[in-house]
């Protein structure tokens, strides 16, 4: 069993490997067109990765900033099976629950989850949760103010990175079969879409698709969330 | 203007609303089978549409250009387990040195 302090250690490295990525939100947001005021809210009240790249992404292609808060809150959904996963872990009371609740992210679930006492647990969750938020936001500031000062995303292929960002969240779920051919069918549907409809639709529609197939099409014992 | 600012208080009102109700709800409610592998399959077909539109949407258009290069070169990082923010950084810089060209 991991010592106390080997956990906030743990926990401290895995918020900064993941904070820092905050400035490529950041960056991408303001090239995007966004402020830095609405880029740096978003990173501070939002605070989930896919989610905001998601959103962002969906403003720069000129798409309904309501069909990319859709997108962006279908993300999300996995945070709440994080949350499950972490109840019993944490064992929060309600006033608890509702100021912890922000901070549960893929990273801080994976630091939290493993523990077998509820100190230890609590300590990964919130030194990774925490961490990474407050690296997260003044990285976002720290890009946001660079995006600004480049302006057009296309001058230092900002627009590009976009596509790498969200190809670097996906990779880990395409270890699976299952996880590749939902990716690519989302990706074909969301192509033959990108003519007919307007921005940001096709990415719902798409994606909405391949998860409607998915789940017709092989139905399989389930696994434990993550 | 406004609209996004309403679009930026939607997504974080839901995305809290999502985490907040995954530490409250009792575990059975979400124990469907079903609903697991929903939320398994979401990101990835999200996440295919998306890059799929970031690499080869213009409008209402297709184009191929220096967006796919620099997302087969993250691809090929990604594979060499390079970590996410050098990835970013390097499709970004190929992008802009295919456009120099």
């Amino acid at each position: 069993m991991r010592t106390d302090r080997g956990i906030i250690v743990d926990s401290l490295g895995v918020g900064i490997a993941t904070g820092t990525y905050g400035v490529s939100f950041g960056a991408i947001s303001t090239a995007s067109g966004l402020s830095v005021l609405q880029t740096c809210i978003i990173s501070l009240l939002v605070f989930t990765g896919a989610s905001q790249f998601a959103f962002v992404g969906i403003i720069a292609s000129a798409g309904n900033p309501l069909t990319g808060a859709l997108t962006a809150v279908l993300l999300g959904s996995r945070n709440l099976f994080y949350g499950v996963s972490l109840a019993p872990k944490l064992e929060l009371d309600a006033p608890g629950r509702l100021a912890s609740a922000h901070f549960v992210i893929d990273e801080s679930t994976a630091m939290g989850v493993t523990r077998t006492s509820r100190r230890q647990a609590r300590l990964g969750f919130y030194w990774t949760g925490i961490s990474i938020f407050v690296l997260w936001n003044l990285m976002t500031f720290v890009g946001a103010l660079a995006g600004e000062a480049i302006g057009d995303p296309r001058t230092y292929g900002l627009d590009a990175a976009v596509g790498a960002a969200f190809l670097g969240l996906l990779w880990p779920r395409l270890a699976s079969w299952q996880g590749r051919v939902v990716a690519m069918t989302g990706a074909a549907v969301a192509l033959g879409l990108v003519p007919f409809t307007s921005a940001g639709l096709p990415i719902i529609l798409g994606g909405g698709t391949a998860v409607l197939l998915g789940l017709l099409w092989k139905p399989r014992e389930p696994r434990e969330p993550a | 203007m406004t609209t996004l600012w309403v679009g930026i208080a939607v997504m974080a009102l839901g995305c809290f609303a999502l985490k907040y109700a995954g530490l409250s709800v009792p575990e059975s409610v979400l124990r469907h089978p079903l609903t697991l592998r929903a939320v398994e399959l979401i990101p990835a077909g999200l996440l295919g549409a998306l890059i799929a539109v970031q690499a080869f949407g213009a409008g209402s258009s297709i184009h191929v250009d220096a967006r796919l290069l620099a997302l087969g070169v993250a691809a090929v990082l990604l594979a060499l387990r390079v970590p996410f923010l050098p990835v970013v950084v390097v499709a970004a810089v190929v992008a802009a040195l295919v456009r120099q060209l």
